[in-house]
């Protein structure tokens, strides 16, 4: 299970995440939603400190965040 | 694995029809999160501007009804009175506010009626095409101040947070931004804040959001963020104007 | 047995609204319908209701608006400035199909105009006045105990189609006095309709709006309002005639109707053949009952407190122009009976 999950379809390439993300794992996809924007992708989900810079400054509830088990539990 | 950030239940799973990087977006979410963690969605009654956040009903998950430009305070007045029970907040931009509706927004503050007021300032009209708004700054470029905001013809733009914060019934009056993590949590605390005033019965609680607005400030959203910050902001002061119960 | 009792006009049509189950009300002091506004600050804290002073008629039928929204019963009342302040929001309400009762106590126009009895604002009243395709449904009372029974019977009529009524009095009714049966105190029965705006409690939420941008969307709730008005057309419209083949048929509303049956009973009694034809509802006007009703008739006299106004709807209904007489009385003042009759027996000439 991911850390970061991004809804494409929901994202309007605005930017504002890129622009928060203390690890740098956001960029601009290469590729484009059915509405015509630009979506954004997470390169590096291992990196994600779970933060939620992203989801905070997204207009557009395009994150869901999971956070990892604490260590010794067995799954998660 | 446990969820660390999902969509609030008093917000609606919809597309929104916002530009990218407008600030609508989070403040609707600040708002469902309150109403979640409150517990006020079932019991909620909301009102609508004219403006880009007149489809509020698509996106906020209780009920809603539709003011005419400018009069939501007035409906929510009316809510109130008749339904003390029902939990009830205005959404308003600077136009609606601030403009047609300066009558009923003072007036409604002015009753200290037992409502929360969610003002949105982008410094502009948005949705008809970014004109002059009353909170246009100085010299601010708009599509009916092409040669930037004369103050000697155009005016000085209004400060609503001091002024409603200036009456004497209102309980809670403050000024908040959300260009960065830091100060949308913030904001988010103000916005609860504000609700739970009603919740408790203590009184009218008004919170003012600037925001940015990408499109008819002619920025990308970072710029426009930025712009928040660096040009709004000194002419309208983040802070809490008024806070009669205190708490923070 | 009823008692009857002896009151001010303003004050018999606030009593009424109460008895209904009146839940809140929100007025803005206009002469000649202040004691209204009056009362109920005195009458709704009393019985444990709503009253709110607001700041303008532009906020208090915004105030009428968003209560009743919530499905409470909720009224405001004004007079002809005052009215054309609210237009905007009975358009609002006639979209979002929101019930509520406006009471509007003419007086003389256009624009400050004056303070005495008017029937002015018939157009404004039945043509729209605010923006769009919409219907207000217009009682026209002439009596105090008629504006008592119709005031009192509005908040069912407004429920049951969701729309707004309004009853069209003027100065003179709402100041004089006279007596009236009072009816019994009542409350909405309210189960919920699905349309009510009352917290989204295990259910959807909901929406009161007027706004419809998809496409084909506004057509569509357009056709839907109209065939709501032909049913309100069907089934509301109420009127006052007795039947027969009159020299001159009187068609008059509200006070004007109530001076010209005296004018009738004194040409009557030196053996004229006059009747009259009262609209009770001016909206849904009675087209087809006059039309039969003037078919029958030598004459129409068309009496008016304003310059010609539902002489309109009269020609629309009679389509015989030549048959059709006209006297009005604009600037806000009432007629003398003995000018209602000079102007029936020029009729008869």
């Amino acid at each position: 299970m991911k850390k970061v999950n991004i809804n494409a379809d929901k994202c309007k390439g605005c930017g504002l995440c890129i622009d928060v993300c203390p690890k740098n794992i956001l960029q601009f996809s290469n590729r484009f939603n059915e509405a015509g924007y630009n979506y954004v992708e997470c390169i590096d989900d291992e990196s994600c400190i779970v933060c939620k810079s992203c989801a905070i400054v997204c207009p557009d509830l395009v994150f869901t965040l999971n956070r990892p088990a604490k260590q010794g539990a067995v799954n998660g | 694995m446990t969820v660390a950030f999902k969509k609030p239940e008093s917000l609606l799973d919809t597309k929104t029809i916002y530009c990218p990087g407008c600030g609508h977006g989070v403040i609707h979410r600040l708002v469902g999160e309150t109403l979640d963690e409150l517990d006020l969605r079932e019991k909620t009654v909301g009102v609508a501007p004219v403006g880009c956040a007149v489809l509020l009903y698509d996106y906020i998950n209780t009920d809603i009804v539709e003011a005419p430009h400018g009069r939501a305070p007035a409906l929510a007045t009316g809510i109130k009175r008749v339904r003390s029970d029902l939990n009830v907040f205005s959404y308003q931009g600077d136009g609606d506010l601030a403009s047609i509706g300066m009558g009923e927004i003072m007036h409604a503050a002015g009753r200290g009626e037992n409502i929360t007021i969610i003002f949105v300032n982008n410094a502009n009209y948005g949705m008809t095409g970014g004109q002059m708004a009353p909170t246009t700054l100085p010299d601010q470029i708009t599509t009916t101040t092409p040669k930037g905001r004369n103050t000697s013809t155009d005016g000085f733009p209004f400060k609503m947070a001091e002024l409603i914060a200036n009456l004497d019934a209102p309980v809670f009056s403050a000024r908040v931004k959300i260009t960065d993590p830091k100060n949308i949590n913030k904001a988010k605390k103000t916005i609860k804040y504000a609700f739970s005033l009603q919740k408790e019965n203590k009184g009218f609680a008004f919170v003012e959001i600037l925001s940015a607005c990408p499109t008819n400030w002619g920025k990308t959203p970072s710029e426009a963020v930025k712009w928040v910050s660096d040009a709004m902001e000194s002419y309208y002061p983040l802070g809490i104007f008024k806070d009669i119960w205190g708490e923070k | 047995m009823a008692e009857k009792i002896l009151m001010k006009g303003n004050e018999a049509i606030a009593e009424a609204a109460l008895r209904a189950g009146l839940k809140g009300y929100f007025g803005y002091p206009i002469t000649p319908q202040n004691e209204i506004t009056a009362y109920m600050s005195a009458r709704m804290p009393e019985l444990g209701r709503a009253f709110v002073q607001a700041e303008s008629e532009v906020a208090a039928i915004n105030m009428v608006y968003g209560a009743a929204s919530t499905g409470e019963r909720c009224m405001t009342t004004s007079s002809s400035p005052g009215i054309a302040l609210m237009q905007e929001g009975i358009s609002y309400m006639c979209g979002a199909e929101v019930p509520a009762v406006i009471v509007n106590i003419t007086r003389g126009g256009p624009g400050l105009g004056n303070i005495g009895p008017s029937q002015c604002d018939y157009n404004q009243v039945t043509r729209g006045g605010g923006n769009g395709d919409y219907d207000l449904i217009v009682y026209a009372p002439h009596t105090l105990q008629e504006a008592v029974d119709l005031t009192y019977k509005s908040f069912e009529i407004s429920e049951k189609y969701r729309n707004p009524v309004m009853i069209l009095g003027d100065g003179a009714l709402g100041q004089m006095a006279e007596t009236v049966v009072l009816p019994d105190f009542k409350e909405k029965e309210k189960p919920d309709e699905g349309w009510e705006l009352n917290g989204a409690k295990a259910r959807s939420p909901r929406s009161a709006k007027s706004l419809r941008l998809a496409e084909g969307k506004l057509l569509e709730h357009n056709l839907h309002l109209e065939e709501k008005f032909k049913l309100i057309s069907r089934n509301e419209t109420e009127y006052s005639y007795e039947d027969g083949d009159y020299d001159v048929l009187i068609v008059a509303f509200g006070t004007a109707a109530r001076v010209a049956k005296t004018s009738l009973k004194n040409l009557k009694e030196q053996g004229y053949s006059i009747g009259l034809f009262r609209p009770v509802t001016v909206h849904p006007f009675p087209y087809e009952e006059l039309r039969k009703a003037a078919s029958k008739s030598k004459k129409i006299l068309v009496v008016e407190m304003n310059r010609g106004q539902m002489l309109f709807d009269v020609r629309l209904s009679v389509q015989n122009d030549e048959k059709i007489e006209f006297t009005g009385k604009p600037g806000g003042e009432t007629f003398m009976p003995e000018e209602i009759e000079n102007k029936i027996l020029s009729c008869l000439k």
